[in-house]
């Protein structure tokens, strides 16, 4: 044991040793991948990604990990732990996994660049090719918004939950589907193929259909739900899909949407006097 | 052909065959109780006289060919589904694709074939 790892255990009260397998692997050094073994007197509170941290700076400054945020936001910290998908940062060591030991590998179904880091490229080549944005029919109007777009609270209801996506990539290391077609989109692009096909305010649909609607697309989904039980956003692509496959559908059969009129601006609407004003520019 | 539309008619094909299979199974393996609750009498499954019966009718026809060719639809695109989720070069899909297509139809064209000579023979 280690000074540093002494020295937790006498400034926290309340630590308890846990055993971390670390997945390693270099591709330009190594040949097969292995494991090693830290014992991290965990502290109550801790995260895994704080134990990793704690494993990098006191332990072995070789491990290779990515994080940025700690706080559930970057979606840079996705690793598989003890055998699930799940962000480090938003996983409690002691009260959640409840295990004396911890496995750590990298999210599965990607290519790896360095032991635990995944190289998410097909996650982003499969974002990028729903074309995830607001596409408007009026190119112009496109580049030079004349105004603000209308969207009731309702029709902003039907994609929020799906717009929450972080782009982790966990739902895809979970899906049964990724793992066997690499044609396969993957949940995390046919949702935000979702998400933006039912924006009122896009028109974007004819645009991204082929890359949706085809052999290895949105039809594959066997709706296993694995995706949905790793997201660690609460975005539900298994649902998203099927939303998907019903908006496509419905489309087939004439359904048809105009993207939503510029805004009027309201009359006699007097301000609150408590709302406050936004600060002046800062850059002209 | 987008993928949808063939989704689409596998889903249907799903649906017709619960129908058509259903009535399948009233009819000859559950016809004990269909004739108990009075609902078709359609004679013993067995008998020649009783097969040469439903032979002759049209709605035993119609009935037949709907399942043989739903049946074979949902089948081989169920199939093709699950082989092509192997990834594989664009040829070899290619090439799944028509082997899939040709053995189904072939066999649609021959389940035809013996259905409505089947049907003509027992009304000749
Ligand atoms: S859908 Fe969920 S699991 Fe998938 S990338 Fe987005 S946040 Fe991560
Ligand atoms: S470090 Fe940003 S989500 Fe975990």
């Amino acid at each position: 044991m280690s000074e540093t790892n002494e020295s937790y255990k006498t400034n926290f009260a309340e630590t308890k040793d846990i055993v971390f397998k670390i997945f390693r692997y270099d591709p330009d050094v190594n040949t097969e991948p292995h494991f090693d073994t830290f014992t991290v007197p965990v502290v109550k509170g801790w995260t895994v990604l704080d134990a990793v941290m704690h494993i990098k700076e006191n332990m072995d400054s070789t491990v290779s990990y990515r994080a940025s945020c700690r706080m559930g936001i970057c979606g840079s910290c996705a690793m598989d732990i003890n055998g699930k998908p799940r962000l480090a940062c938003q996983t409690q060591v002691i009260a959640e996994l409840q295990s004396d030991e911890v496995v750590i590998k990298p999210l599965a179904n990607y290519p790896i660049l360095r032991d635990i880091v995944p190289d998410l490229t097909p996650l982003i080549q499969n974002h990028e090719a729903v074309k995830p944005y607001i596409i408007r029919k009026d190119k112009e109007d496109q580049k030079n918004p004349k105004g603000e777009l209308y969207q009731t609270p309702d029709e902003l209801e039907e994609y929020l939950q799906f717009s929450y996506c972080i782009k982790c990539g966990a739902c895809m290391a979970a899906c049964p589907v990724v793992a066997t077609d690499e044609e396969f989109p993957g949940p995390q692009a046919l949702t935000q193929a979702y998400r933006y096909t039912i924006d009122t305010r896009d028109d974007g649909f004819m645009e991204r259909i082929d890359s949706v609607d085809k052999t290895h697309g949105a039809w594959r989904c066997h709706f296993a739900g694995a995706c949905s039980d790793a997201c660690p956003k609460g975005v539900d692509p298994a649902f998203a899909i099927q939303l998907l496959k019903r908006e496509i559908t419905a489309r087939k059969f004439g359904k048809k949407r105009e993207p939503a009129p510029i805004a009027k601006q309201p009359v006699n609407v007097k301000r609150l006097e408590s709302v406050p004003y936004p600060p002046e520019k800062t850059v002209k | 052909m987008r993928e949808s539309t063939l989704w689409f008619w596998h889903l249907i094909a799903g649906i017709v065959i619960i129908f058509v299979l259903g009535i399948h199974i009233g009819v000859m393996h559950l016809d004990k109780i269909m004739q108990a609750i009075g609902i078709m009498s359609a004679g013993d499954v067995l008998s020649y006289a009783d097969v040469l019966a439903r032979a002759k009718t049209i709605a035993y026809l119609i009935i037949y060919l709907l399942l043989m060719w739903f049946a074979l639809y949902h089948g081989f695109y169920g199939l093709r589904s699950m082989i092509l989720e192997i990834s594989m070069s664009k040829t070899a899909q290619a090439v799944v694709n028509w082997v899939i297509f040709l053995f189904g139809f072939g066999l649609a064209v021959y389940g035809t074939y013996a259905i409505i000579i089947g049907y003509t023979m027992a009304n000749a």
